[in-house]
């Protein structure tokens, strides 16, 4: 079990015992969230309000890591508030100086990671917490090694986009033929892995973006892990801008045909 | 075998036995309609192709779920949670 550095309460390792005594009884499952951010001062404090709020509604034994890449808008004040108002035992706040990118976030998170599951999704509040545990209740049912959100099946769909963007959703069709994943949202960043299975893939991963996302499937197929999806509703950027520019697209089709071409 | 070299592998398999028709190696003599049916069927097979995925993308972009309830949910929740927040002594 993570050890805490400040001297907990009475109260609080007797309701941290009662916790760990439910989880073993429950199976002993435990989530962590991983939030990598790079200033999102105002969406944080809500994303970490629901994903809470989401747990405690189903019972889920869960943890949050912040991974603030040093963001110059303070988004780190936040999250200490966050820790303060939620409890070290539940927000774990591991920074990093500058900003060094998505996949070494998610080793970095990884290894304070103290779950069995890790979920990885993202931290602009267009991925909504109410969905774990759907992830989760997946997860069970199939037994699966990793469970995708998908916003192009079954009700899964996207709020925000105009007609270009969804144009570019013809992409994802593209990427289907090309590396025919099993996998209907291929970009998707919205899983849960377990932890083994997702430390694999890490090490085996060499892409970034939305590529970074495509490759862990592809490498997951390869390597004979079992796959669930679960229908996700993705809300396009409530504060911020977007990030879809004409570079974007042309690293995707340059890593899409690198997949292609290596895998 | 990468999927490239699937896909290049397939693609000569099936130029070569195209070719081998075209040319009428097996000297097996066909009538001229086969010949022209034969020719052409690479142009068709792409035509059709290129039809069917502009077809699936016409499908899917009409069919495409704008959620707007999620949306409203959304920002419903963030009024709670700035509320809440506040109550719980967050200071942004």
């Amino acid at each position: 079990m993570a050890s805490h550095s400040d001297i907990p309460n009475r109260a609080g390792s007797q309701r941290r015992r009662a916790k760990e005594a439910e989880a073993e009884a429950a199976g002993a499952e435990k989530y962590s969230v991983l939030l990598p951010t790079y200033n999102e001062r105002e969406n944080l404090p809500l994303i970490v309000w629901l994903l809470v709020k989401s747990f405690e509604e189903s019972g889920n034994n869960c943890e949050i890591i912040v991974i603030d890449d040093g963001s110059p808008d303070g988004t780190q004040e936040v999250a200490k508030q966050l820790e303060k108002i939620y409890g070290s035992d539940k927000i774990l706040l591991r920074p990093r100086a500058k900003k060094l990118g998505l996949g070494t976030a998610y080793i970095h998170g990884i290894q304070h990671a103290t779950g069995n599951f890790i979920i990885i999704m993202d931290a602009d509040l267009s991925h909504h917490p109410k969905f774990i545990p759907e992830f989760i209740r997946k997860q069970k049912e199939g037994n699966f090694d990793i469970v995708c959100g998908t916003r192009y099946r079954g009700n899964g769909g996207v709020y925000g986009w105009d007609l270009k963007r969804k144009i570019i959703r013809g992409a994802n069709l593209f990427t289907q033929i090309l590396l025919r994943p099993g996998v209907s949202d291929l970009t998707g960043s919205f899983r849960l892995y377990r932890k083994e299975v997702l430390q694999k893939l890490m090490e085996k991963c060499v892409s970034k973006g939305y590529v970074f996302q495509m490759e862990m499937i592809v490498r997951a197929r390869q390597l004979n892990f079992t796959i669930g999806e679960v229908p996700i509703s993705f809300v396009d950027r409530v504060y911020g801008e977007s990030k879809l520019g004409g570079n974007e697209i042309v690293s995707f089709l340059k890593g899409l045909l690198t997949l292609f071409a290596t895998t | 075998m990468t999927r490239l070299e699937k896909w290049m592998s397939t693609l000569l398999v099936l130029m070569l036995i195209w070719l081998c028709l075209v040319q009428d190696l097996l000297n097996l003599g066909y009538s001229k309609k086969f010949h022209d049916v034969i020719l052409s069927l690479p142009v068709y097979l792409l035509v059709t192709a290129g039809s069917y995925l502009l077809g699936t993308l016409g499908f899917r972009l009409a069919n495409f779920n704008d959620c707007e309830e999620a949306a409203q949910e959304l920002f419903m929740q963030i009024q709670e949670a700035q509320a809440d927040l506040s109550s719980k002594g967050l200071i942004l």
